[in-house]
């Protein structure tokens, strides 16, 4: 079964269709009054929980006594992480800070963003990346390819996420330096997104799992904010330059492709419409860095600062030198897939072509007799949507306002007519 | 099954819509990733064609039992030297169009490419009717 962390509160939802609307994959539903998330098509983008004025959708993200269970915790940072502290301009101290809250170890995920920098562009040189080769940084975006856009897939960068590599050499460091096994070993992400969480449960494109929970970045300002504004002289832990920290804001890491052909583009809308364009062979870029959230990693919706103050932050951080922490052992295919990512048919309206022509014959017919006002008001996103999910037996058509006010103002009339003979 | 479309002849920001509504259409279908792709590129071209070329129109898109057929119809001003209008690199579009990134030549040639049949009536004055086939399997 497909794991995926955004969820619903039934209790707080009020069962308006904000969400319904919003959701790019067209995952959602109301029914009965609450919304219901049909899982297969949900990419975990987070637009709903952007979205929602009741704050009823969330994302499971692990609790923190989960660091019990291991002898060894290591907390890995996003680069995005750092632009949520107000007054805060150095990296060490909030570095330090994680470690003064029990924390063995402190890794950045932008030292694993400078590995993937290095060996994308390495692979751009060598000449073994697709054109154009799609960024496989945002596990929204490689989710929607391989549902939405599956001929796109051999376009993506085959290679690991920046907080898998960080996971992976961390952990090997701590194996070193303690002695311990890896199964002591407690490595933890803080997560801006849902689909960050759900990638460290599937491990999709490892051979096993290298990370072992995570927590919202909401829990963990919550616990570190008190802590930081206590620290006078931070350790010098922090080893990524910016060229690995501006990966949390869009833009970022395309900064680091050896070309000038470059596409970035932030949001979920957009990245989709550069997919289509590219579909019809309308796109000339060596690169494109696509990120489902809006201004980059930074507009996580698990994260508690605006996303254009904290870009701006990050920016003008103290952070170390490049030429201080040089790369070392810097291996390609190492950093490749374990597993390829597989297409997902779940729109699909039949396995059968021909029994899916007859019943798209049917959407045709079905939506020709619909508003078309696109008002949701039934739980479907759209008039086209309802008709679909009439056919796929999702609902009837019995529940459509508009079609039952004009039933509704037909028998009046004749009322008054028959009144009138 | 037929799907009719109207293509305003003024409107580039809209150019693309008939294209990628059809596609999505053929994805629920089930219709083989390549030839969705065949489908995509080359229903693009044309219909970025009658917006720029043939002033407007429209276009009926059918799904048969063993191929794609689309046809694009325009009362634009018609194509001269068709041959001449096949040749890559080749194009009669104006300086304003070619400012907004198109007319470079390629529209006919990839079209042909992309697709396993291409047919092309043209009327001096009168219109165009370029008829695309993509066999499905």
């Amino acid at each position: 079964m497909y794991f995926h962390s955004v969820s619903l509160d039934s209790d707080k939802c009020h069962g308006c269709t904000n969400c319904v609307k919003g959701c790019p994959t067209e995952a959602i539903r109301v029914r009965d009054g609450k919304a219901r998330i049909i899982k297969e098509r949900c990419i975990d983008c987070g637009e709903c929980i952007r979205i929602c004025p009741y704050h009823a959708k969330r994302s499971i993200t692990d609790p923190r006594v989960l660091t019990s269970e291991y002898k060894y915790n290591i907390i890995m940072t996003p680069p995005s992480f750092y632009g949520q502290f107000p007054g805060i301009t150095d990296v060490n101290v909030i570095l330090t800070g994680l470690k003064k809250l029990g924390f063995d170890d402190v890794y950045e995920v932008a030292r694993g963003a400078e590995y993937v920098t290095a060996s994308t562009a390495k692979m751009m040189l060598d000449g073994t990346l697709p054109k154009p080769a799609i960024s496989s940084a945002c596990p929204v975006i490689n989710r929607l390819i391989s549902i939405r856009f599956p001929d796109l897939i051999d376009n993506i960068v085959k290679l690991i996420s920046p907080m898998e590599v960080a996971a992976e050499h961390t952990r090997r460091e701590a194996i070193e330096k303690t002695g311990l096994d890896s199964k002591d070993i407690g490595v933890f992400f803080i997560t801006p997104c849902p689909a960050k969480m759900t990638s460290i449960r599937t491990y999709m494109f490892l051979k096993e799992p290298v990370i072992n929970g995570a927590f919202s970045v909401n829990d963990m300002y919550a616990e570190l904010l008190p802590v930081l504004k206590t620290i006078d002289k931070p350790e010098k832990i922090a080893r990524a330059s910016i060229k690995g920290i501006s990966w949390g804001r869009g833009g970022g890491e395309s900064a680091g492709v050896p070309s000038p052909k470059v596409i970035h583009a932030d949001g979920i809308g957009n990245a989709i419409k550069i997919l289509e364009q590219m579909e019809n062979d309308n796109i000339d870029a060596d690169f494109l860095e696509l990120c489902s959230c809006p201004g980059g990693c930074v507009g996580g919706p698990l994260n508690v600062e605006n996303p254009f103050v904290a870009a701006s932050r990050m920016e003008n951080m103290i952070v170390a030198d490049e030429e201080a922490y040089p790369l070392s052992g810097l291996n390609i295919p190492d950093m490749l897939w374990k597993n390829d990512l597989e297409p997902v048919y779940i729109m699909r309206l039949d396995d059968d072509f021909r029994v899916a022509m007859e019943k798209m014959q049917e959407i045709e017919r079905i939506y020709e007799t619909l508003p078309k006002l696109d008002c949701g008001a039934c739980g479907s996103p759209s008039c086209r949507a309802k008709a679909e999910d009439i056919v796929r037996g999702y609902t009837s058509d019995k529940d459509c306002i508009v079609k039952m006010r004009e039933e509704m103002t037909r028998l009046l009339k004749k009322e008054k007519s028959d009144e009138g003979i | 099954m037929i799907k009719h479309y109207e293509i305003s002849g003024t409107d580039f920001a809209a150019a693309g819509e008939a294209s990628s509504d059809f596609k999505t259409m053929l994805k629920k279908i089930g219709v083989p990733p390549d030839v969705i792709r065949k489908v995509s590129i080359a229903m693009y071209e044309a219909e970025i064609n009658t917006v720029i070329h043939g002033q407007g129109g429209f276009c009926d898109a059918e799904i048969g039992p063993d191929s794609i057929v689309i046809t694009f119809t325009d009362h634009g001003p018609g194509i001269e030297d068709i041959e001449r209008a096949m040749c890559a690199g080749y194009s009669t579009a104006s300086d304003e169009i070619r400012d907004l990134g198109f007319g470079a030549g390629m529209g006919l040639p990839n079209i042909k490419k992309y697709t396993d049949d291409m047919k092309i009536e043209s009327e001096l004055g009168k219109g165009t009717t370029v008829v695309l086939t993509i066999k499905l399997f």
